[in-house]
């Protein structure tokens, strides 16, 4: 018994020489199969982008390459993602992970495997508020802001348009219940009232009894945070069609050309936000996924490059790849002070980090980590005009 | 002033969607009872058969805007339904010649058809989605209103709207001229006769002589008609996605097993029961109450019975006592 024990760590210790020193392994945990399947090559591809850049550069660690190894979250499936996770852990010996997606999986990655094996996490796309408070002893980071931050926002925007009685209404399930959540309570925090929050259900046949319902509870406004494709814009045309509401607030989950082709025309006024990336960040990144042949436009891509590069960029900073060193700098490179830097000049940040200076990551979405490890976040805010989404501003 | 406040508020939020959603209902309900009285088994395909004749509307009614025939005020997809009709009487007896026929010279037991017929929701469920995609399709056109809220207000001067959508008015005026008819077919002609006979006493019926496969061949044609009329309808009033007509099997059935299956009048009462069910208890009664009572006695709550998160399972909870206390559904249907 002993022998073999011997002659397993034997081949073990030869296995892991076979692999090239100078490869530090990233694993991209995105839910290839599931709901979101659609997206998610995009992302990989727009995280590798960013891999294969630093890798070009040459200036990563001294001639180290990174190596991406993608695996499969589903997006719904907790054990799935948890076993995904544990084998590029413990088999691939991965340094970092880009991912996971949605907020259920990533959950349940890091407290399962990520905090007890101590690896550094950054997810591009999970927003749950629950994320925030999760016991990451550090090791969790997030490119997408949380809905929390959210919340507070489109408080913000009615605050800003003097309307102090609304009615809410959201999709039933995670996303929806956790932002209504959150708005609520900033909405009466700054002294609104929320006459009703009622739940919708997606795909049902008929949604007169929550209309009326919120009707009868009245506002000035009806919040709708729910889906463009779905519930949402069935609670909006029941809404318009028995003079309920005219006005809406739009969480980001209605922000959809279909929705504007539907409704659009007779809901001028409302107004909503969204995540947004403009200005130099989010064109330079256009620029190089556009001469990589990768879909850049694509929900959560930039992110995905950003999340990919700060990873890199905390290893540089640290001089180490050791996931339990790095990752109190993920915080020093991505915020000020320091040079900023956008998509397409991760070899600069490198060689200026290499030179102990410091960077200040902006990326493609122009990043800014606050609280425990996640961003800011930039919010369009939007107004409907002529059945199209009008920029009023950027918060 | 205020009386008229309370009743039209109350109408436009609780009477006019119900009445709508209600013959949706019923309609659909006609069809799963027909096929439960005639033909003795629960149809779970009924939701995507719907899905199906609509489909085969949508398709006729965008031909039909494309080469610019219309109905003027009226939807265009009125004039494309009789193809649709065509459509899915083909489609269903395709699957009857196929699959149904098969397992009914088997003399199967009810429960094994009701597994078959969930093989077939599978199948036209799947091709739905094939032909015309999973997402949303919109086919309304013509007139959106009757009446709009707001000119409802300006006409009359009350504080409160009405709002009449042509798609409502179109549903409920379609959905007694489907059922007139259906009715009148049962009673007075030969071949509705026999339908009742058949399904009162299969044995009593072909000692009469009666052609077992031209009722069961008569039978599919009105469930076809009755299914691409319901769907047509709620897809106008809504919108068109075949996962929400999935969806809709659940009232449905719901509808018919209240009424009694098997019984057309009881499919009609539960579709309303259903439907208006749904709408009154999750209903906030605050608004229609300031009108009615004087302001000293104004509730400050919402008056709300139940929070809508509870709307299915109201009907649910009437589908439950109804077979606690009698089985055979309101109108002595077959007991389940």
């Amino acid at each position: 018994m002993k022998k073999m024990m011997m002659m397993a760590t034997a081949a073990t210790a030869l296995m892991a020489g076979s692999v090239s020193a100078e490869d530090v392994k990233i694993g991209v945990i995105l839910g290839y199969t599931g709901p979101i399947e659609s997206l998610t090559p995009h992302m990989a591809e727009s995280a590798e982008l960013a891999m294969s850049e630093i890798n070009d550069s040459g200036a990563f660690m001294d001639g180290m390459t990174l190596v991406p190894e993608r695996a499969d979250s589903t997006c719904i499936d907790s054990s799935a993602a948890t076993a995904a996770a544990e084998r590029l852990i413990t088999s691939e010996g991965i340094k970092g992970i880009m991912g996971a997606d949605c907020s259920g999986v990533t959950g349940a990655i890091l407290s399962n495997v990520a905090v007890s094996n101590g690896m550094v996490m950054i997810s591009p796309s999970a927003t749950s508020p629950g994320l925030t408070t999760a016991e990451d002893n550090g090791f969790f980071f997030r490119t997408a802001p949380s809905d929390a931050r959210q919340g507070q926002v489109l408080a913000d925007i009615l605050k800003s348009r003097d309307i102090s009685e609304v009615a809410v209404t959201y999709t039933n399930n995670d996303y929806g219940k956790g932002l209504s959540d959150s708005f609520v309570s900033s909405f009466e925090e700054a002294g609104g009232t929320v006459t009703l929050a009622a739940p919708h259900e997606d795909n049902k046949a008929d949604y007169s009894a929550e209309v009326g319902a919120l009707a009868s509870a009245g506002g000035d406004v009806l919040v709708v945070l729910g889906y463009a494709d779905s519930g949402g814009k069935g609670m909006i045309r029941a809404s318009l069609d028995t003079g309920a509401f005219d006005t809406f607030m739009m969480g980001d989950g209605m922000y959809g050309d279909a929705l504007m082709d539907e409704v659009g025309a007779e809901m001028p006024g409302s107004f909503g936000a969204v995540p947004w990336s403009s200005g130099q960040g989010a064109e330079a990144f256009a620029e190089i996924t556009d001469a990589a042949g990768i879909n850049g436009g694509s929900s959560f891509t930039r992110e995905s490059y950003d999340a990919a590069a700060l990873i890199a960029l905390a290893m540089q900073s640290a001089g180490t790849v050791e996931p339990g060193e790095y990752k109190t700098h993920v915080m020093d490179v991505a915020n000020e002070p320091g040079e900023k830097i956008y998509p397409g000049e991760l070899g600069k940040a490198l060689k200026i980090l290499a030179d102990g200076g410091e960077v200040n990551y902006e990326g493609a979405t122009n990043v800014e980590l606050i609280g425990p490890g996640e961003a800011a976040g930039t919010y369009r805010e939007y107004e409907i005009k002529d059945a199209d989404f009008e920029t009023v501003q950027f918060r | 002033m205020e009386f008229f406040n309370a009743i039209v508020a109350l109408s436009n939020f609780v009477v006019i969607p119900a009445l709508a959603y209600g013959s949706q209902l019923a309609l659909g309900a006609l069809g799963v009872t027909l096929i439960y009285g005639i033909l003795r088994f629960s149809n779970f395909a009924h939701g995507d058969t719907m899905a199906f004749g609509t489909m085969v509307t949508i398709l006729m009614t965008w031909w039909f805007q494309s080469i610019g025939i219309g109905l003027g005020p009226l939807p265009t997809a009125l004039l494309a339904m009789p193809f649709g009709i065509v459509g899915c009487a083909a489609m269903v007896l395709l699957t009857d010649r196929t699959v149904y026929r098969f397992y009914r010279a088997q003399k199967v037991k009810p429960v094994i058809l009701v597994i078959v017929s969930m093989g077939v929701m599978f199948v036209m469920n799947g091709l739905v989605r094939f032909i015309i995609g999973p997402g949303d399709q919109r086919f309304a056109d013509g007139e959106r209103f009757v009446i709009t809220a707001r000119d409802f207000k300006t006409m009359t001067g009350l504080d409160e709207g009405m709002a009449i959508k042509s798609t409502q008015g179109i549903t409920v005026v379609t959905a007694v001229i489907v059922v007139g008819l259906l009715f009148w077919f049962l009673t007075y002609t030969r071949t509705g006769k026999s339908m009742r006979a058949y399904s009162d006493n299969e044995d009593l019926a072909l000692l009469s002589g009666i052609n077992p496969e031209r009722v069961v061949l008569v039978t599919w044609l009105i469930v076809a008609a009755l299914a691409t009329v319901a769907g047509t309808l709620y897809g106008l009033d809504k919108s068109f996605k075949p996962f929400t007509y999935f969806q809709l099997l659940l009232p449905i059935f719901a509808s018919a097993i209240v009424g009694g299956l098997g019984s057309p009048l009881g499919a009609i009462a539960g579709g309303f029961v259903i439907a208006f069910s749904e709408v009154t208890i999750t209903y906030a009664w605050k608004k229609v109450l300031v009108y009615l009572l004087p302001e000293s006695l104004e509730p400050s709550g919402l008056v709300q019975l139940l929070s809508t998160d509870y709307k299915f399972a109201v009907s649910f909870v009437i589908l439950l006592i109804v077979l606690l206390f009698r089985p055979t559904g309101l109108f002595r249907g077959k007991s389940v």
